[in-house]
């Protein structure tokens, strides 16, 4: 232990602790920019880049970032010092003379740490008027906004798409006042094996990097005359909405969010939940398929559109290994546009199927080629967590005055089993209740697999399923899953199962969810709250919906059948690792 | 003690040289190359052949000479008489210098006189361009062939490594140490000190690195030591390896230097095939190879820990310190990294010892430092002088003034990061500490005169730019703060200054000095802050009314 | 049942490799430049994202990510040669070969680069072409440097 003294007050901290978390034990807060921590993912960027948290240390010539120089014994540190505020404002006005000024109409507006800082600094004025860089944004993909102009050099996305998810696309280029975060090669992202997990959009603390936004276009859709208008929302929307409207982490809104799309306009408002039940009859039947033949096995799961371009690019020697189901999200806008159209008697072509997700790729994976049978849209336009807030506020609705509201049938109704899609290792629970079911010859009473449960980013278990044990792992972020298929290609661990998700703790944690801000415990409420949801579900098994077994009884016929595979299967692309 | 095989091959060239009454030396230094140098040397030896010379003149080519605003340079040494130093010499000088120098010399003996022609050609034997300087560092770079080893050894290399292999690394630090001698990069770390703390932090490796980045634009004095004397700066990081128990050493050299590259690379496959370089040097148990590494141009990896990133194949970009390189270095091992003049000093010192090398220069900053001396100096070139030496003696006693006819204003010292020190301030002397009560630095050797009718503010707009494009990137004082402190700069010399403009550079400089990550930004303002400091008259003025606030 | 919880690792995908300075070398060497098929072979030999080669290459001002003119001429923009007619001396390049500094002819013949520093500070002006360094350039000889090097043929494409 170490002791030090900061703005007088003395503080015991453990060695290689800096002088920001020193300060921080004090409840001295710094400013900060260009420092990032995510604690429960032993994440942290520490860049020193943005000289915004300077302090003055006795005895030292120059001012010390506090994020990145490490307290030491006897230190005496002062945080507002006059040198060192005056250095602080100097460096805001320097980093906001090279700032674009058009915050009124910025996607991160009221949302945006440079404006916030500059706010709690009370600039009142720009000293510096010399040239800002000039960049193209880049809009050429349907997930992320790129706005070289905006980019304060922090490199908080060079960490998450590098060391949080080993993606490895973004970095620094170019040298002096030309260097800025690009991706490979000064490419636009569509040209890269950018995942659009959208790691980089919840890092940002400015508008450098930002979610597309297609609400407008889902104004444009409630507003056509002639459209049917049908919703789906993913699990891990109602776990987090809530927060946008002022509710505590982990509060479920899902009765006031479905209230919410009828206000809106929607004419059925579905649930993903439904899609998910759906989806594990898909896959565990593959998954069974594949434990009795004992043939390419392990199985992964192909939720995440993140995850899936992500091995497209990078493990392409695995391209035949996931399970060929498609994910909820395309599983719903088939069956809604096929089975739920017939049935309601409207034309396919007619239907506009809007989705709100927790997700930024999910935008990317709806528009992929393959997701368009006979040239119309399974889903037509999606939405995430985020812009859905943001479309509530600006037509006027008083989300926390609604009353609750459910689902619309029959594509609403669902099980605990489709909920817990929403947190990591929730699919593969989910897929072990149904395959324990079915393996077995009575019905298995505890569904609670809490072996596979957990946030930490890297999890195995062997699991007994009908008196056979089966080993599964779960890897949520995407250098967690490197490293999993890592060991599995190297030979130094075998299982059957595997359950990844592109970003760390799931969809919880999507590229479209309200920012955490780095605080991840956040994430365990919502992780937790959708646990709370599953147990208080009567039927928590996906198996047992009923809506989706009068689908399979009036539709698909068996899991697996020649419709079944038609409409719900898919397939993988090797693309170039660049 | 030497190797018998060494010993032999040092006392066989020995002899081979003894053997010619004649020696000429052609200057191969990239200045004098730059000037025909390559066709003067054609010329030598045409000439030498023609006269059936090849028994008794030697033809050497040499490190830098050192007056390189007379070049090309040749040298001629007759046994028994006074050498003889041509300056300017075309080629067909060179050959009128075999047939009507040497030739007759060689002939008639102690009854030869120089022709007037030769003569006008020849520089004085007295200009205190030479004879006010003390070549310790350079004291081989004009006598011996850069390319060849043998004539290396035969001039004492490698014999104080054979010396300090017999001695435990602990005494060789504590020699350093007591010699005083500090890091010619700029810094003026303590040597001694910087290879005890690498030594004494726990590791399985350490390296050893070689830092050749010399980016400060009017410097040249790495280049001439890496091209001139490259056994120098080898055996130097020998010794470095042995007192701090490094392995292995990489010499890091800008890729425009292709000369120094090539000459220290031929030096590297030499001294291997000595048995100087690899796995029993010298015959000992001690095991060290080194290998070069060509930049590629970017000014901050001259920077220790941006160059340490940029051996490991990363960008150049700085890292806060501490920890310093040598307690976590290249690849997170404790590493030395030393400038080419400060390994250039260690055979020296360990040859001739700590005492003999506190005799020179200052008590705080002891020995000599090499200048490379340019702008408008009459006489510019490389030149080595004691620490404490003062800058006018250096431009008016050495330099021999300015060459304009107009008076020296000022000097340029220590690029980037020195500042303009104005006339009335060249009593100053040149040591670590007179130059940063100055606000200055001695920096890597560079020294530009400048005259009356330089532009002063051109030339700190000048050094900004080149910040501005240098800067790595990394932290946004240095990398906005130099972009707007240009702007800045360029405003008041278009439009003159208010004094609002002064008060805002004012604050950016004190911000950048305070905040920057490493020396590159905070030493930026430099070149502008000692502008308006030191000659506040030549400030444009904006003709507001009220003189002031825009 | 068993549970065994991983920390996430940073994983060694990310870090260039120490060769990478010097096999951009070597490639810039071979072609003129580096060209960006060769970056990704490069990138799957070391096992190092392409970006990360990327960021490096454009970092160091050396590196040429488009093929340049066959023959280089390098206007020296030290100190020394700022102050004594350098920037004269480019301008009058740039006249007589109708490009800017960073520029190659039309024909592809000669590159024009101002360069930092060459170290010949007390020969102000220098121009280096390719190898070759000339010192105190006056603008006049310019045509016979030239000459010197004359144009040579684009290499066959193969």
């Amino acid at each position: 232990m170490i002791k030090l003294s900061v703005n007088n007050r003395d503080v015991e901290v453990p060695e290689g602790t800096s002088i920001l978390d020193a300060a921080g034990e004090l409840g001295i807060k710094v400013p900060t920019l260009c420092h990032f921590k995510l604690d429960d993912f032993d994440i942290e960027n520490k860049a020193g880049s943005c000289r915004v948290c300077v302090v003055e240390v006795e005895g030292r010539p120059t001012l010390a970032p506090s994020c990145c120089t490490p307290a030491t014994d006897g230190m005496k540190v002062k945080t507002n010092s006059v040198r060192a505020i005056n250095a602080r404002r100097s460096m805001l006005d320097l980093l906001l003379s090279n700032h674009p000024k058009d915050c009124l109409t910025c996607q991160r507006n009221l949302d945006c740490e440079l404006q916030r800082l500059a706010g709690e600094m009370g600039l009142h004025q720009i000293l510096f008027e010399g040239e800002q860089m000039e960049h193209e944004v880049d809009r050429a993909n349907q997930s992320i906004v790129r706005d070289p102009n905006k980019c304060i050099m922090c490199r908080r996305c060079e960490t998450a798409c590098n060391v949080m998810q080993t993606v490895g696309i973004l970095s620094a280029v170019d040298r002096g006042f030309d260097a800025v975060v690009m991706p490979t090669s000064k490419r636009s992202l569509d040209d890269t094996k950018c995942t659009f997990c959208g790691q980089c959009v919840q890092a940002c603390p400015t508008g450098a990097l930002t979610a597309v936004n297609r609400s407008y276009d889902v104004w444009r859709g409630l507003n056509h005359p002639a459209k049917f208008k049908v919703v789906q929302t993913a699990p891990a929307v109602r776990v987090a909405l809530g927060e946008a409207f002022g509710m505590a982490p982990g509060s479920v809104s899902t009765g006031k969010m479905v209230a919410a799309l009828r206000k809106l306009g929607f004419d059925r408002v579905f649930d993903t939940d439904f899609a998910a039940d759906l989806t594990i009859m898909e896959e565990t039947t593959e998954l069974i398929g594949r434990l009795t033949s004992g043939e390419n096995l392990p199985i992964l799961t192909s939720c995440c559109p993140g995850w899936v371009k992500f091995f497209e690019h990078q493990f392409p020697d695995l391209i035949n290994i996931p399970s060929t189901a498609k994910s909820p999200q395309q599983m719903f806008g088939a069956i809604a546009k096929t089975y739920y159209a017939e049935k309601a008697g409207i034309a396919p072509d007619n239907m506009l199927v809007a989705s709100v997700m927790p997700c930024l790729a999910k935008k990317y994976e709806a528009a992929r080629d393959e997701f368009a049978p006979n040239g119309i849209r399974d889903v037509d336009i999606v939405i995430s967590t985020r812009e859905l807030a943001n479309m509530i506020k600006e037509a006027g609705i008083q989300f926390m005055d609604l009353d609750e509201s459910d689902f619309d049938n029959p594509l609403g109704e669902s099980t605990g089993a489709g909920v817990i899609f929403g947190a990591t290792g929730g699919v593969l629970e989910a897929a072990l209740r149904t395959a324990a079911d079915w393996l077995s010859d009575e019905p298995i009473e505890d569904v609670d697999f809490t072996a596979v449960r957990g946030l930490s980013g890297i999890r195995e278990a062997t699991v007994t399923v009908a008196g056979k044990d089966v080993r599964v792992a779960i890897a949520s972020g995407l250098g967690n899953a490197r490293n999993l298929l890592e060991k599995i290609q190297k030979g130094e661990a075998e299982y059957e199962a595997i359950e990844i998700m592109a970003c760390p703790g799931g969809c919880i944690n999507g590229g479209g969810q309200p920012s955490i801000k780095g605080d991840t415990s956040i994430l365990e409420k919502r992780r937790q709250a959708l646990y709370v949801i599953d147990g208080d579900k009567a039927i928590r098994k996906s198996h047992e919906n009923p809506s989706i077994q009068k689908l399979y009884k009036e539709f698909l016929g068996q899991p697996g059948s020649e419709r079944a595979h038609k409409l719900l299967h898919t397939h993988y692309t090797e693309r170039e690792n660049a | 003690m030497p190797t018998p095989a060494l010993k032999q091959t040092r006392e066989a060239e020995q002899a081979r040289q003894a053997g010619f009454v004649c020696r000429v030396f052609c200057c191969a230094g990239t200045a004098c190359l730059s000037a025909e140098g390559q066709d003067v040397w054609e010329a030598l030896c045409d000439a030498r052949s023609t006269h059936r010379l090849d028994e008794r003149v030697d033809l050497v080519r040499t490190g830098c000479m050192g007056l390189c605003s007379q070049g090309p340079l040749v040298r001629v040494e007759i046994a028994g008489a006074a050498p003889r130093l041509y300056g300017t010499v075309s080629p067909m000088l060179a050959r009128l210098i075999i047939t009507e120098h040497v030739t007759p010399a060689l002939t008639r003996g102690d009854d030869f006189v120089l022709p007037e022609f030769l003569s006008s050609h020849a520089l004085p034997d007295d200009l205190a361009f030479f004879t006010q300087q003390e070549r310790v560092v350079l004291d081989r770079i004009d006598q011996a062939d850069p390319e060849r080893i043998q004539d290396a050894l035969a001039h004492g290399a490698y014999s104080a490594l054979a010396d300090a292999l017999e001695c435990r690394p602990a005494e060789l630090i504590e020699e350093i140490r007591t010699s005083g001698l500090r890091g010619r990069g700029g810094g003026g770390y303590p040597t001694g000190q910087k290879w005890a703390n690498a030594a004494g932090t726990a590791a399985e490796q350490r390296f050893i690195i070689c830092n050749g980045d010399e980016g400060d634009p009017g410097a040249y004095v790495d280049r001439s030591i890496l091209e001139g004397d490259p056994h120098a700066v080898i055996e130097g990081m020998l010794l470095a390896g042995h007192a701090v128990g490094a392995r292995r050493g990489y010499v890091y050299v800008r890729a425009e230097y292709e000369l120094a590259v090539r000459r220290v690379s031929t030096a590297i496959k030499q001294a291997r095939e000595q048995g100087i370089l690899g796995d029993a040097v010298l015959g000992s148990p001690f095991r060290f190879d080194c290998e070069v590494i060509t930049a590629a141009g970017a000014f901050v990896c001259g920077e220790e820990t941006a160059l340490i990133k940029s051996i490991e194949g990363q960008r150049g970009t700085p890292r806060p310190r501490p920890p310093y390189p040598s307690e976590r270095g290249l690849w997170g091992c404790p590493t030395v990294i030393s400038n080419v003049e400060t390994l250039a000093n260690l055979p020296r010192i360990i040859a001739r010892g700590a005492d003999w090398f506190r005799t020179i220069g200052t008590t705080d900053s002891p020995g000599t430092k090499v200048f490379s001396l340019a702008g408008r100096a009459r006489l510019a070139g490389l030149l080595e002088v004691p620490m404490g030496t003062s800058l006018r003696t250096v431009i008016d006693t050495l330099g021999g003034g300015s060459k304009t006819g107009r008076p020296v204003c000022g000097v340029q010292i220590g690029g980037l990061s020195g500042g303009l020190i104005p006339a009335e301030q060249l009593d100053t002397t040149l040591s670590y500490e007179a130059m940063s009560e100055l606000g200055s630095v001695v920096g890597s050797g560079g020294m530009i005169v400048l005259d009356e009718d330089d532009d002063l503010l051109d030339l700190a707009c000048y050094f900004l730019q080149y910040a501005v494009e240098e800067s790595c990137g990394r932290c946004a004082a240095c990398r906005i703060g130099t972009h707007q402190l240009l702007n800045l700069a360029t405003k008041i010399r278009q439009n003159g200054a208010t004094d609002a403009d002064l008060a805002l550079i004012d604050r950016l400089a004190k911000t950048m000095q305070a905040t920057s990550l490493c020396g590159l930004g905070k030493a930026a303002p430099r070149p502008l802050m000692s502008f308006l400091r030191n000659w506040p008259e030549r400030i444009p003025r904006a003709d507001t009314p009220d003189g002031g606030a825009a | 049942m068993l549970s065994a919880d991983t920390k996430p690792r940073r994983t060694s995908g990310v870090r260039a490799d120490s060769g990478l300075l010097n096999a951009l070398h070597a490639l810039q060497a071979e072609h003129g430049y580096v060209p960006r098929q060769e970056a990704m072979a490069l990138s799957r030999r070391l096992g190092v994202p392409l970006a990360r080669i990327f960021e490096v290459l454009t970092f160091y001002s050396y590196f040429r990510l488009e093929e340049p003119g066959r023959i280089t001429l390098s206007v020296c923009d030290g100190t020394s040669c700022h102050l004594q007619e350098g920037p004269v001396l480019l301008k009058a390049i740039q006249a007589l070969l109708g490009i800017g500094a960073g520029e190659a002819t039309p024909d592809g013949a000669y590159q024009l680069n101002v360069v930092r520093c060459l170290g010949c500070c007390s020969c102000s002006p220098v121009l280096m072409v390719d190898d070759k360094i000339y010192s105190q350039v006056d603008p006049a000889d310019l045509p016979g440097i030239l000459k010197k090097h004359p144009p040579t043929a684009p290499k066959e494409a193969n």
